[in-house]
């Protein structure tokens, strides 16, 4: 059916209509003519519907590609690949997914399939992008499938009430449907999974061959990941009652500090949040509430804050292991992803029991979902079983909490930390072989830290807990079995004890008004840029780097915003007067904001307020719009994504969806294990022209933004990257003159002198800010500048209006 | 540490594939390969002024002392490009890493004075991991490139890297390294 219609469109599309089509379904069919043309007559605006119909009629007229299918936007990925070239860091050179290998592919040689090294990257950098889109698409799916159990099919779509109008823009974008309802919802997800298919059918050896294809199907991988984060998240928000756009969303707790190890405390690790917000509800229809902590790990830590600001949260998933050992926790709930893979065996080393509640993350444990819970909940206790695998939220729940309620007295917080004496002896067996620290991600001095201890300093190990990942790489690799990563642990106990901070809970989605209000600042430039600090914790000097970098931008009157673990270390940061960033600084998303949006899945609402800027402000039509909507944002909307810790394939997959969209992505040192960086040649001007869409000339636009993949290597490089790529072809020239002040200002500050490369972005005279103008015209006459026109900027030579002659 | 361990690559799991780095045994064979070279570059990442060498000056001040004896052009990262400048050394241009690598990968690129390829690229002053992601990008997308790492570890992905070394060792390479160049 999905090949019918696909061909037929194609053929169609050849004749010159325009032609939407949309597959609710396999048997839902839904034709919209644009305009056809033919011998017999003219006809406008046909719509014809088979079966279901998605949502509400919609007036808007419907792009051309609505429902894309892996190929229909290759064109514009073509374009961006053609400016953004990739460069690939293969890990090792060699192939080894098919039984034709081991191939050695160094150099750039080819493999017993046909296959060279740069296809290989892209194919793993694919994969990648896959697995993480599956992951986002699947907890989209299971949200989904449990709310309409729930709630029902037609329980309505509601992010924002009348603050929000536009609800789903990157469903409405790439879709070209409004869904209203849950169940509406399903469909969506359909077009998702089969797209999913499709792209991982294309890493099956004997597939693809370029490079270049496999890298526009890993930019769609990421968008269809775009739409799956926005299904999950505006199906918890429409049902779960979060926040709905709210700047003032309340503050809830952060730190390991500020649990209350007094009473049982139920600890719940991962991203998907049913078991989590039904453990909140038993405890307060069971008048319990208060009387037991519920704390979170990771992005189910955002969700059940935003379910019930009570709740609390320990920190980003580098905390995991930290606090188990710490044995605060009397049970543990697991749901799905980033939940360290020996979090069984970590929790039976502190007597606290597991409850796994997702059906891809078991645990090896028996499924105990058809048992009572009164039954599951004695074995529990007993300690007859270490845990047990209970695939419904509202009986994990209620397991969970007569389990803490039992297990807590019995446990008296037993943990799994050493003494000091345990260090002191550590060091003293210690053979000095260093394969700690060639384990260790960060390079950390373990060795050494660990034999100042024989001289009772603990200091040096405790300093190493902020750059500390929390890996536990330096135990797996210690030969006399040293548990290093608890020395560390226990040697800054006091540090985590004054751990108490505070966190804007997750606002989710950006009102409308809210756009209308800095669109025009944004677009034009005299906002200099948004900047999204997202992703997981995998930083290369701790999270305060993370901190530090929006404090700076929001100081700086840019628009941040922010998700994930990334969310939470910024929260994890205190200013002179004791107050976190989130205090300090407004959730409204406007000049000088610091806007929590939520967990992974509401980072759709970032890439949301990108298009929702083209469609509110600019009127863009959104509907099915994709590749004009993604040539604005390029072009126009100067926002910047940084993920300092980006550790996860979703990660990769996000990232991507933000490639597609033409919005920038700064990696963080560790994420050049990515593989693959996607990055521009100022040094090419030939590179950087556009359409003016007033005439069609091609202009000069310098490198605007310079790369659309970026790994820095510091902190400070990052920051001047982050000014630097907000600046966009279409900025006035009041809007440049405001970015290139930040850009200057933070080269000469944190570089100590000048950027080089100014003259690429000054257009015009009046582009030069007025504090640094003679340096600026300095600069400009060794290099030869030449003063060049500000155009209506486009990649798209359908959009230009007139044609000069 | 045994002769073994001081070829495995300095993070345990970092294992590259059939083709590593040759050892760098004796430090003049980077000399060597500096005076053969028709067009090197000296990368320096920013570590280069974090490390302090045991006679209390930073990395960075000996690989100008390398560069000028070499008349090496160098390629620093931006944000130590100012340490260069103000200790007089003015033959430097600041340029992330991925940045030049990639550069370096194009064969239509003609250097960084303009007058064409880079045939050698010495690195220092990177971060373990960091470097060995772009050795590796260039020993697979730049063939006619040598590349020599002159970290304290061992680095596979290089043409010719120096081998795990103590930092007394590693100092000592360093300095005979410019002694080997021959200049007075």
């Amino acid at each position: 059916m999905f090949k019918y219609f696909h061909a037929s469109f194609y053929v169609i599309h050849k004749s010159h209509l325009r032609i939407g089509f949309k597959l609710g379904s396999e048997k839902n069919l839904r034709f919209k003519i644009g305009e056809i043309r033919s011998d017999v007559g003219f006809l406008k605006d046909v719509e014809i519907s088979i079966g279901k119909i998605i949502g509400e009629e919609w007036a808007e007229e419907v792009g051309p590609t609505p429902f894309p299918s892996i190929v229909d936007l290759r064109e514009w990925d073509f374009k961006l690949l053609q400016r953004y070239k990739p460069f690939y860091m293969p890990f090792c050179d060699l192939c080894c997914l098919c039984t034709f290998g081991k191939c050695d592919l160094t150099g750039n040689k080819r493999g017993a399939c046909g296959l060279n090294m740069a296809g290989q990257q892209s194919r793993i950098v694919l994969l990648a992008c896959c697995i993480g889109a599956a992951t986002h698409i699947s907890h989209a799916r299971h949200l989904v499938d449990h709310l309409i159990e729930k709630f029902g099919r037609d329980h309505p779509i509601d992010v924002g009430g009348l603050n929000v109008e536009v609800e789903a823009p990157i469903t409405r974008l790439v879709c070209g449907v409004k869904p209203k309802t849950l169940g509406d919802l399903e469909d969506v997800l359909g077009y998702l999974e089969r797209e999913l298919t499709r792209l991982l059918a294309a890493t099956h050896t004997g597939q693809e061959e370029s490079n270049l294809d496999f890298e526009s199907k890993v930019f769609h991988a990421g968008m269809i990941d775009h739409v799956g984060l926005e299904i999950a998240d505006i199906a918890q928000i429409s049902a779960l009652g979060f926040p709905k756009a709210e700047p003032e969303a309340p503050l809830a707790d952060i730190g390991l500090g500020v649990v209350d190890s007094a009473k049982p405390v139920i600890l719940i690790i991962g991203h998907n949040v049913p078991p989590a917000a039904e453990i909140v509800d038993y405890l307060m229809n069971n008048g319990l509430y208060g009387g037991v902590e519920v704390t979170g790990l990771c992005c189910t830590a955002h969700d059940v804050t935003r379910y019930n600001p009570k709740a609390k949260i320990i920190g980003p998933i580098s905390w995991q292991l930290r606090f188990i050992r710490s044995g605060v926790a009397d049970v543990i709930v697991v749901d799905e992803q980033c939940i360290r893979a020996d979090t069984l065996i970590e929790a039976q080393k502190i007597m606290a029991p597991v409850i796994a509640t997702s059906d891809v993350n078991c645990l090896g444990l028996p499924n105990r979902t058809g048992d009572e819970a009164s039954k599951i909940v004695e074995d529990l206790v007993s300690g007859n079983q270490p845990g047990a695998l209970i695939l419904d939220p509202a009986k994990a729940a209620e397991v969970a909490v007569k389990t803490a309620l039992l297990v807590a007295p019995k446990r008296m917080k037993f943990k799994a930390l050493p003494d000091v004496s345990d260090i002191i002896e550590g060091a003293r067996r210690c053979r000095k072989c260093d394969d700690c620290r060639r384990a260790c991600p960060n390079d950390l001095p373990v060795r050494e830290a660990l034999a100042q201890a024989l001289n009772g300093s603990l200091d040096a190990l405790a300093n190493l807990y902020d750059e500390c990942v929390g890996c536990a790489r330096c135990e797996s690799a210690c030969p006399i079995n040293l548990p290093l990563h608890s020395f560390i642990v226990k040697a800054a106990e006091k540090r985590l004890k004054e751990e108490k901070y505070k966190i804007r809970v997750g606002r989710g989605a950006i009102q409308d008004v809210e756009i209308r209000n800095v669109g025009s600042p944004i677009v034009l430039g005299e906002i200099p840029g948004v900047v999204a600090f997202v992703g997981c914790a995998n930083y290369p000097k701790g999270g305060s780097e993370v901190a530090e970098m929006a404090v700076e931008f929001a100081r700086r009157r840019y628009i941040v915003v922010a998700s994930g673990c990334a969310a939470m270390s910024i929260a994890m940061h205190k200013d002179e007067e004791g107050k976190s960033p989130y205090e300090a600084f407004p959730g409204a998303f406007e000049a000088g904001g610091i806007v929590n949006v939520g967990s992974c899945v509401a980072n759709a609402h970032i890439a949301g307020a990108a298009i929702k800027i083209a469609s509110i402000f600019a009127k863009r039509r959104l509907r099915g719009n994709y590749e004009e909507i993604a040539d604005y944002i390029l072009n126009r909307v100067g926002a910047v994504g940084v993920a300092w810790g980006a550790m996860s394939q979703k990660a990769a997959a996000i990232a991507s969806g933000f490639w597609r969209l033409g919005v920038p992505v700064i990696v963080g040192p560790h994420g050049l294990k990515y593989r693959r960086m996607l990055l521009g040649r100022k040094d090419k001007p030939e590179d950087w022209y556009v359409y003016d869409a007033r005439t069609g000339e091609k202009v000069y636009v310098g490198p605007t933004p310079e790369h659309l993949f970026y790994a820095a290597e510091t902190k400070e490089e990052a920051m001047v990257m982050i000014a630097k790529l907000c600046m966009r072809p279409n900025d006035t020239t009041k809007g440049r003159a405001i970015k290139l002040s930040h850009y200057i200002d933070l080269h000469k500050r944190l570089f100590g002198r000048m950027p080089d490369d100014i003259h690429l972005f000054v257009r015009t005279l009046a582009d030069i800010p007025l504090t640094v103008r003679d340096e600026v015209i300095k600069v400009l006459e060794e290099k030869g500048w030449k003063e060049n026109i500000i155009p209506d900027p486009t990649l798209l030579p359908r959009l230009v209006r007139r044609r000069s002659e | 540490m045994s002769a073994a361990r001081q070829t495995e690559p300095w993070q345990t799991a970092e294992v590259p594939g059939p083709k590593k780095a040759l050892v760098i045994s004796n430090p003049q064979i980077v000399s060597a390969l500096i005076k053969r070279s028709k067009n090197p570059v000296l990368i320096v990442g920013y570590r280069a002024a974090e490390i302090k060498l045991s006679d209390g000056r930073l990395l960075v001040d000996y690989v100008i002392s390398l560069a000028e004896a070499a008349g090496l052009q160098v390629a620093s990262a931006p944000s130590i490009q100012s340490e260069f400048i103000k200790r007089g050394f003015v033959r430097v241009v600041g340029m992330p890493l991925v940045d030049i690598a990639n550069r370096l990968t194009d064969p239509s690129w003609t250097g960084l004075s303009g007058k064409g390829s880079h045939d050698l690229a010495l690195l220092i002053g990177l971060k373990y991991y960091v470097g060995w992601l772009i050795l590796s990008g260039l020993k697979h997308f730049s063939p006619t490139l040598k590349t020599v790492s002159l970290d304290m570890y061992y680095q596979p992905h290089a043409s010719w890297s120096f081998p795990n070394l103590s930092r007394e060792e590693w100092e000592n390479n360093l300095n005979a390294i410019i002694n080997g160049l021959g200049v007075k």
